[in-house]
């Protein structure tokens, strides 16, 4: 009936070949999955950096500004609002090149200097009026297609018609460079500007603020609110089908699209309470309603972890159950509980759908000062910069999605490390 | 020194061990060995879990492995079938052989080896497969079928041997795990016979079991030596008296006495095997 | 005065409240060393009082702060010529924003006449007495409440009780907030899907295959008809997600079973984290990049094979979110694989299974019912993905199933059709909560079969 032992052997001994090859095949395909994942992240970290890196620096131009008492202050007064500001700079240029002649060459050779340059003559005299008179030595940021130049994104040879620069500018930039009047420094203006439609003097400051002011409301208002949530539902609420349904409920929200708490925001937030749009008010709050899901099941998780024997030892001494739960298990899960904060904060940090459906999509030139100042958010800056078509923005584009990754990475680590340092061993 | 087996007492013991010294005493030798162990260390990480075990296994006799909770049985039980392998801490050292080959050459491939020695687990673990399946398992991944008709003949043969067929042979179909606690274990033994092996490692198998489904577990034992070698883990003493012909006993590592199941129980040569038969340690 | 102001200043009366209570309850057993005479201990009649102080006082101001708008715009509007009672409700919205805006100071878009400027400095007016009456009446309550609390002081005043019950009150408003949100959602998503299925009846929206989007603005606005039929939405989601699937379950599955099974531990402390980073990275990062590097990728390769492949194409935004929903395929497999019962491995093992013999035929098939739940939470996340989309995928309704070309979603319409000023009454914006709607009913559903058979697993595993 059953095969003799030799039999047997011989058939496993035969089947053997194809299956270690079958074996082989598929941890192959594992480790190429795991791999998939992995060098994704290799490549887009490259990209980002080699596309990002050179919106740190910026080009700018040395001129020696003559502040004009004529142009400046021709009444006897310092004229902040009208003075020719432009005009200063474009004569301090005239006399780098003063071979430059004609009023189309001239138009040109002003378009080299970014527009910014007469807003700093400008703050510089309004600082220090005792300036007038004299001559400043200025470094001004070039425009921003000088800018692309300078790094070599825009190609030389093809036709003069297809570039953004023509010959002569290029000419003059690199005779300007010879005389020592060119240099390449650090971009601070992105990071103390907000917005503006030049990319050489765009800056993420003012989303900055506005992700800061909002990440502040969500805080202060998802934190207490989840804590105290989670502390109710799994010490105090009778296990019944309500509270089932409650969690439920939770579990759901945590994996609801977050376009829709935006439309929840733009109905409840922005047309029946009529908040301001684009404030960081209202976009807090709307990440607040988004968090606090994550919030309070991280935070019921820490609240489990807390060994009944510790509650059981407190009642035992005549504690209320109020007091066990404030004054034992509440300190000892707070460190789960903060990390589920600050991870859900990051996940806040990050979110632009929402925004855009309560405003913040508007182009804010201005660092917002308040809560219910108009403002947009790191994440909406980085998608509206994505639309724009021009090489400086992309750039630029890719320096904020540094910034923003490095603030996430800054958050994870605290959380990583804060729960490694509070792990307790119970 | 009376034994509660109800074997013959007898009341003069020639001279005794009684230190561990890591020096076997008894017969470690088999009459007809086909799986020889020289010298065999377990190292998980640091611990040294098994000692210098050497041992042989009798081509179709039942040898039980007794001695107190972690002293080594189910590990050492695990290298025969290189199921240690799976763990990744683990260490063997030594020369284990299965019919004069070492199974622990680079060559052995370990799936091979484990179509050759089966093994039936503490709980009882059929796979949420229906009855059919479970027993036809093995055949099916070695290739031991031609095709249909075959498979159908070794599952029940297979059911049969392990005294499960007529249970369940009107329904085959059903999840494996729907049998109660004895069926799957008897179940388990089927899907290990199914493969046709030539050594059965049985790790307990009986501890999780009532006894009615115990005794007929013992009684199948007793038949199926008759075509395999069993090597079984257990913790009960009148259950290694009843179903084995040799017994070996370990002790926090070591192989301490080994030798034929009558003397161990009214001769035993070594002290500590001796409090354990009489329940004085483990 | 201003809001936060108020709640200051209630504040610093609480804290003065405590401090009160508590001295007033040892004052009445004769001081520290009696504090056993007490019921409670002294601090818990301190925050009694203090509670009494705070709570009703910041209860009134958050009502005022609600109701307040209405009736300084309703008195206003009252206050108006005859001639302008009888505007449409959204003239009249629209100056009241005016208004608004005027008294805060900013620009309007229309000429400032006389009427106007009365109205606006009689709201800032109105305003101003509003938060005065606020700012006494709050203190008096907060004055008034806190005595009658001083007073109720007692040794045997059960005061910790009192003061627990509250707390409790607390908590449970806290965990209704969640309840709450979940309302609201449906019912402010709802109810403008309501008053758009009253401009454009259902059956068009389910089963019409022309999206076109358009309200008149004018009324003899050429091209001013608009349809709303959303099945190309409904496909192009479709589409999108069904390229995400294809990338991240066979590759989510397979990372999760490689580091199971077969990757050593130290791998497995490297890959982990390196996909928790790729689950972390925000999604209009994805979008950028997708837009940016995948696209004109995906449309070069497809054009060297031949193919016409749009610069917007379907391939390119779903292949990204394929590789955005990797690391959550790959987290509820493992949890799934992980759940199974190693008695079952070693089994299969001890019968001389090779690992993939024991995963394929073993694990995998007693742990898909977790990994079916996993794939199904993907899929919900997929559908409701919206950055990526928006930033990669095409504007225009396409109904298609070639992956090449640009299709458009229902998420990338909610945002197109609410970015940008839109009336808020027209057909167009009211479209948006409709799609909105139905993202929420299939998300709903999806997540709720899915959670509960992971939940399920997990709880095995634990």
């Amino acid at each position: 009936m059953m095969s003799t032992d030799r039999t047997t052997r011989q058939k496993v001994e035969a089947g053997l070949p194809r299956r270690r090859r079958k074996e082989f095949t598929f941890k192959m395909l594992g480790m190429l999955a795991t791999a998939v994942g992995i060098l994704f992240l290799g490549v887009f970290f490259a990209s980002l950096i080699a596309d990002g890196a050179s919106a740190f620096k910026q080009t700018y131009l040395q001129l020696d500004i003559e502040l004009n008492e004529e142009v400046l202050a021709p009444g006897g007064e310092l004229d902040l609002a009208y003075a020719d500001f432009d005009g200063l700079v474009r004569a301090a240029l005239r006399k780098e090149l003063p071979d430059v002649s004609g009023r189309s060459d001239r138009r040109e050779l002003s378009r080299i200097v970014s527009v910014g340059a007469s807003y700093q003559v400008r703050d510089l005299i309004a600082r220090n009026p005792e300036l007038l008179g004299t001559t400043q030595t200025l470094w001004v940021p070039a425009s921003s297609n000088i800018d692309m130049l300078i790094k070599g994104n825009i190609d030389e040879n093809l036709e003069e018609a297809l570039r953004p620069v023509s010959d002569k500018q290029i000419a003059w930039v690199g005779s300007l460079r010879e005389s020592g009047r060119l240099a390449t420094r650090v971009n601070t203006a992105l990071f103390t500007n907000g917005d503006s439609r030049e990319p050489e003097l765009a800056g993420i400051k003012g989303a900055v603020m506005g992700s800061l002011y909002m990440l502040m409301v969500t805080m202060v208002l998802s934190f207490p609110i989840g804590v105290a949530a989670a502390i109710y539902l799994e010490e105090f609420a009778p296990r019944n089908r309500w509270s089932d349904l409650i969690e439920v409920n939770i579990n759901n929200l945590a994996a609801v699209p977050s376009i829709v708490f935006g439309l929840l925001g733009l109905a409840v937030f922005i047309n029946w309470a009529a908040l301001p749009r684009s404030a960081p008010l209202v976009g807090g709050l709307v990440l607040t309603l988004l968090t606090l899901p994550v919030i309070i099941i991280a935070s019921r998780a820490a609240i489990k972890a807390v060994p009944p024997s510790i509650r059981e030892a407190a009642l035992g001494l005549g504690a209320s159950q109020t007091q066990v739960v404030f004054h034992h298990v509440l300190p000892l899960a707070m460190p789960g509980m903060l990390t589920g904060a600050i991870i859900g904060m990051s996940r806040a940090l990050g979110e632009s759908a929402p925004l855009l459906m309560i405003g913040m999509v508007a182009f804010i030139v201005d660092v917002p000062g308040s809560l219910t100042d108009p403002a947009t958010a790191l994440p909406v800056q980085i998608f509206l910069w994505a639309d724009s078509p021009e090489r400086a923005f992309a750039e630029r584009t890719s320096a904020a999605i540094i910034v923003l990754l490095g603030f996430l990475i800054v958050m994870n680590l605290a959380a990583v490390i804060l729960r490694k340092r509070m792990e307790r061993k119970w | 020194m009376v034994m509660s087996t109800g074997m013959s007492t007898v009341t003069e013991i020639p001279e005794r061990r009684t230190e561990l010294t890591g020096e076997t005493v008894g017969n470690i030798h088999s009459d007809n060995p086909f799986m020889v162990a020289e010298d065999v260390n377990v190292y998980y990480g640091d611990n040294h879990a098994i000692q210098h075990v050497s041992i042989e296994i009798g081509k179709k006799e039942v040898i039980a492995l007794i001695g107190p909770s972690g002293c080594g049985k189910s590990t050492f039980l695990r290298c025969l079938n290189r199921m240690n392998d799976t763990i990744e801490t683990a260490r063997v050292t030594g020369n284990i052989t299965l019919d004069g080959k070492d199974i622990y050459r680079k060559e052995q491939d370990p799936v091979a080896l484990r179509a050759r020695v089966g093994m039936v687990f503490q709980k009882p673990n059929p796979f949420p497969k229906s009855i059919y399946d479970n027993v036809a398992y093995g055949p099916r991944i070695h290739g031991l079928a031609a095709d249909r008709a075959e498979l159908d003949n070794i599952v029940h043969s297979s059911l049969e041997r392990a005294g499960l067929i007529n249970e369940v042979k009107d329904r085959l179909d059903e999840p494996g795990t729907s049998l109660s606690g004895g069926q799957q274990q008897r179940l388990c033994i089927a899907r290990t016979i199914a493969v046709n092996p030539e050594v059965i490692l049985m790790d307990e198998p009986c501890s999780a079991l009532d006894p009615i489904a115990t005794a007929r577990i013992e009684d199948l034992m007793d038949e199926l030596c008759e075509d395999y070698a069993i090597v079984i883990v257990t913790h009960s003493m009148q259950q290694a008296a009843r179903v084995s012909k040799r017994v070996a006993y370990f002790h926090l590592g070591l192989l301490v006495e080994v030798d034929e199941t009558d003397k161990i129980f009214t001769t035993p040569q070594h002290k500590l095997t001796e409090d354990y038969i009489t329940g004085r340690i483990g | 005065m201003q809001s936060t102001t108020l709640i200051l200043l209630l504040g610093l009366m609480a804290i003065t409240a405590f401090y009160l209570g508590r001295g007033r309850s040892l004052s009445l057993v004769g001081g520290h060393g009696h504090g056993l005479a007490l019921h409670s201990l002294p601090g818990y009649y301190g925050y009694y009082v203090a509670i009494w102080v705070a709570l009703p006082a910041l209860g009134l101001l958050l009502l005022w702060v609600l109701i307040e708008p209405r009736i300084v715009v309703a008195l206003i509007v009252n206050g108006l010529p005859e001639s302008y009672q009888s505007l449409s409700a959204g003239e009249l919205n629209l100056l009241v924003n005016n208004i608004q805006n005027l008294a805060a100071g900013d620009v309007i878009s229309v000429d400032v006449d006389e009427v106007l400027q009365n109205a606006a400095s009689q709201f800032t007016s109105y305003l101003e007495k509003s938060r005065q009456i606020l700012a006494v009446l709050a203190v008096g309550l907060a004055g008034l409440a806190g005595s009658f609390a001083w007073r109720r002081i007692h040794p045997d005043l059960r005061a910790r009780n009192r003061v627990e019950r509250v707390i409790r009150w607390f908590l449970i408003a806290a965990s209704s907030i969640a309840i709450f949100t979940t309302v609201g959602i449906v019912l402010s998503v709802l109810f403008e899907a309501i008053r758009f299925f009253q401009k454009v009846p259902v059956t068009e929206f389910l089963f019409g295959l022309n999206w076109s989007p358009q309200t008149a603005i004018r009324t003899d606005q050429v091209g001013s008809s608009g349809s709303f039929g959303a099945v190309p939405l409904f496909t192009g989601t479709m589409l999108i997600t069904a390229i995400a699937m294809v990338v991240a379950v066979p590759v989510g599955l397979m990372t999760a079973i490689y580091l199971a099974e077969y990757s050593s531990a130290r791998i497995r402390g490297i890959a982990k984290p390196l996909l928790e980073i790729l689950a972390g990275i925000p999604t209009v990062v994805y979008g950028f990049f997708a837009a940016l590097t995948v696209a004109p990728w995906v449309r070069r390769a497809g054009e060297a094979a031949g193919f016409e492949v749009a610069s917007e194409s379907a391939l390119a935004a779903g292949l990204v979110m394929g590789i955005m929903i990797i690391p959550l395929v790959s987290s509820l497999s493992d949890d799934a694989i992980n759940a199974v019962p190693s008695a079952m491995r070693d089994g299969a093992l001890g019968l001389g299974s090779t690992r993939s013999e024991t995963m394929t035929k073993v694990i995998l098939p007693a742990a898909l019912p977790g990994i079916v739940g996993g794939i199904l939470l993907a899929v919900s996340r997929a559908i409701g993905e919206t950055m990526i989309v928006v930033m990669a995928a095409g504007l225009a309704a396409n109904l298609t199933a070639n992956p090449f070309e640009a299709v458009t979603t229902v998420t990338v319409q909610i945002v197109t059709l609410l970015v940008g000023d839109q009336e808020f009454d027209s057909a167009k914006t009211l479209a948006a909560f409709a799609l909105g709607l139905m993202l929420f009913v299939v998300t709903l559903f999806l997540n709720i079969i899915g959670l509960s058979v992971v939940r399920k697993y997990r709880e095995q595993y634990e």
